[in-house]
């Protein structure tokens, strides 16, 4: 069986990835590629690591079989991966601790972040606030606005939030103004990226800090029902929590693994944040080359989701060589699937999801709908949805 | 002998150093460019950086941001960044045109169509932000093929052994951003931008210029002292974006006599 080995030494997946930022940014990135090829096998880094890992962020996560859920969608079994329950309520804590460390490591005394739903935001502001790191998080104004709690709580943190007002003041202009702070304060600043994007070595040191989730997967998968799952469904913004569950996945034959795009109100209306499945043109865009949404000058569009998290003009670029390769597949979910989905979940099963994840689970009960009871669909619930419930609350017209 | 470099083989030898204002296309209306371009070189520019408008600048600080929004309200792209450096050429053979913007509208284009469609319109130069040497081998090797030069930057934080493999790449001219820091960021430091281009100086005897900090006629003589070449840009655009309909052309045309002064001062 051939080993998945990507990306190259230079950052590349195929066509994708690269390293293509100005040169002020350059030795940065050189500084960060050597110290992560340092510690990325270092055992005492690993160690201290998975030790934060384990008692900071309460891992493993477990997996749930959700069994009303299954039952009522009538089909394969529902398993869900919980990083709904970590510390943070979400996926991104894992990355946000394994970055820190090693800034720790680099002698670096602040820390900045871009964020869209907040999430990221809040782990870094987390992370920040135990290591005693300064810490300053860039995010859109528009997300400023749609994520009101998860700004107080980066508050509490102690960190500062810079509301950003340029472009579509979304996750991708907080990445431009992450980027414009980072090459300004080179010298005393680490800039943790939140998902699998970003230039060389950010996609590849994002995943290899989100495959623990995975790695458990595997363990507690073949602990539960003797064998790995048939399907493994996740939501595609950047493509981090995808990309850290489908990793250790790769060389698994017989795994079929399937991101999910938020389609926002449909492929058809062009108001969506779905560049894979939509077929969008390859371009530049963030220091990587991926598909992306343009226009035909290549300016970038604006996106539509009904979730600040998955709403971002391009995708990591591994998963554009995993859809090349044609070892995952991706779809799209629209905000009003994913919204029923969302209260599926919360009704049958007693779980409240975060709206990003809801985008796995309505993709994951089509799928379950075409196969037999005794297969099984592991969905990553990448995140708990108490950040959401004002925008679920608006939509039908609640005032909370 | 190509536009660029016969700029500074003539400039070299009156013992003069070059004037290079940087505005972006289509701003404040696309209608004003090539007007603008012309004022320009009559005001005293050697040459021009004309910006390709980008939704997403990373590089940039948020007076050329605000330049790139302005064009974009006004749907300007690519080929009709190319069609106005086509018009000015129509009255203007001498004055070379460097384009500066970002990997993606190129590559939407196509770089092999956008290098012909260059080299048709009359460009001298380009220079492409986020294509790192490494990034842009096939890029570079289409635009020698069509005589235009590949303009790249040199950072504070570039060290020696990749200022060898820029200047192995690098046509034309060198452009040393002279702060760690976006365009029309703080103060730059003339003893360190000193230091650093005399360390250059040793590694290629290709023209350099240095930009990314030019404020006013003080920086421009300062910098005038060390480099051969004065980059403008954000300074430029805030002209352009105080001024109205009226005093459009004479506010820039009184910033770029200013800076042709202090440079020819040194």
């Amino acid at each position: 069986m051939q080993v998945y080995d990507m990306p190259d030494e230079r950052g590349h997946f195929g066509p994708f990835g690269g390293v293509f930022v100005a040169e002020t940014l350059v030795e940065a990135l050189e500084e960060l590629r050597v110290m992560y090829e340092k510690y990325r096998h270092d055992p005492e880094f690993l160690a201290e690591f998975a030790y934060d890992l384990k008692h900071f962020v309460g891992r493993p996560s477990p997996i749930y079989h959700a069994k009303r859920l299954s039952e009522k969608v009538g089909g394969a079994q529902i398993y869900l991966k919980r990083e709904d329950l970590n510390h943070t309520g979400a996926h991104k804590i894992n990355n946000t601790i394994g970055q820190a460390l090693l800034a720790k490591r680099m002698g670096k005394p602040r820390v900045i972040a871009e964020t869209g739903a907040g999430q990221h935001g809040v782990a870094t502001a987390t992370i920040a606030a135990r290591l005693g790191l300064e810490c300053v998080v860039y995010m859109g104004a528009e997300d400023v606005k749609r994520q009101a709690p998860n700004v107080f709580r980066m508050k509490l943190l102690g960190a500062t939030v810079v509301p950003v007002e340029s472009g579509s003041k979304t996750l991708k202009d907080a990445l431009n103004e992450a980027m414009r702070d980072w090459v300004t304060n080179i010298s005393n600043t680490f800039y943790i990226i939140g998902t699998v994007a970003g230039p060389h070595p950010y996609p590849m040191m994002v995943r290899d800090f989100q495959a623990v989730i995975g790695i458990e997967a595997k363990d507690q998968m073949q602990e539960m029902i003797g064998r790995q799952p048939d399907a493994i469904v996740a939501c595609v913004g950047g493509g981090s929590n995808a990309m850290g569950i489908f990793y250790p996945y790769i060389d698994v034959e017989g795994v079929r693994l399937i991101g999910v795009e938020a389609g926002g109100h449909g492929l058809s209306t062009g108001q969506h944040a779905a560049p894979l499945t939509a077929n969008s043109p390859i371009g530049v865009l963030h220091g990587n080359r991926t598909y992306l949404m343009q226009d035909e000058d290549g300016n970038i569009i604006e996106t539509h989701s009904i979730s600040a998290g998955l709403d971002y003009p391009g995708v990591g670029p591994e998963h554009a060589w995993l859809k090349d390769i044609k070892r995952a597949e991706y779809v799209a979910i629209t905000d009003e699937e994913a919204m029923t989905a969302f209260h599926n979940l919360c009704r049958t099963e007693g779980i409240i999801p975060a709206m990003e994840s809801s985008h796995a689970l309505a993709h994951a009960e089509k799928l379950a709908r075409t196969m037999s009871p005794d297969q099984v669909v592991l969905v990553n619930l990448s995140g708990r949805g108490d950040k959401d419930i004002n925008t679920v609350a608006r939509l039908a017209n609640i005032t909370l | 002998m190509s536009r660029i470099q016969s700029v500074f083989a003539t400039l070299k030898a009156q013992g003069k150093k070059a004037l290079i204002p940087y505005i972006t296309a289509g701003d404040p209306h696309p209608d004003q460019t090539v007007p603008l371009l012309h004022a320009l070189v009559e005001a005293g520019a050697d040459m021009i950086e004309l910006g390709v408008p980008f939704s997403d600048p990373m590089a940039d600080g948020p007076v050329i941001q605000r330049a790139s929004e302005r064009a974009l309200v006004h749907k300007m792209g690519l080929r009709k960044v190319l069609a106005m450096v086509k018009a000015f050429r129509a009255t203007n053979q001498t004055t070379p045109i460097v384009l500066m913007g970002y990997a993606n509208p190129i590559e939407a284009m196509g770089s092999t169509q956008f290098v012909a469609l260059a080299k048709e319109a009359g460009v001298d130069g380009v220079l492409t932000v986020d294509y790192p040497p490494e990034e842009c081998e096939v890029f570079n090797q289409e635009l020698a093929g069509a005589d235009i030069d590949s303009i790249f930057l040199l950072s504070p934080t570039t060290e020696p052994s990749r200022t060898e493999l820029i200047v192995k790449q690098a046509t034309g001219f060198l452009y040393y951003v002279s702060l760690k820091g976006v365009t029309g960021a703080a103060n730059l430091d003339i003893v360190e931008v000193k230091k650093r281009v005399a360390e250059i100086r040793q590694q290629t005897s290709l023209p350099i210029g240095v930009g990314f900090g030019v404020k006013d006629a003080a920086t421009a003589r300062e910098v005038a002292a060390i480099a051969d070449a004065v980059v403008v840009g954000s300074r430029m655009v805030l002209a352009i974006e105080s001024a109205n309909a009226d005093n459009l052309i004479a506010n820039v045309q009184t910033l770029t006599k200013e800076l042709r002064t202090a440079i020819d001062s040194v």
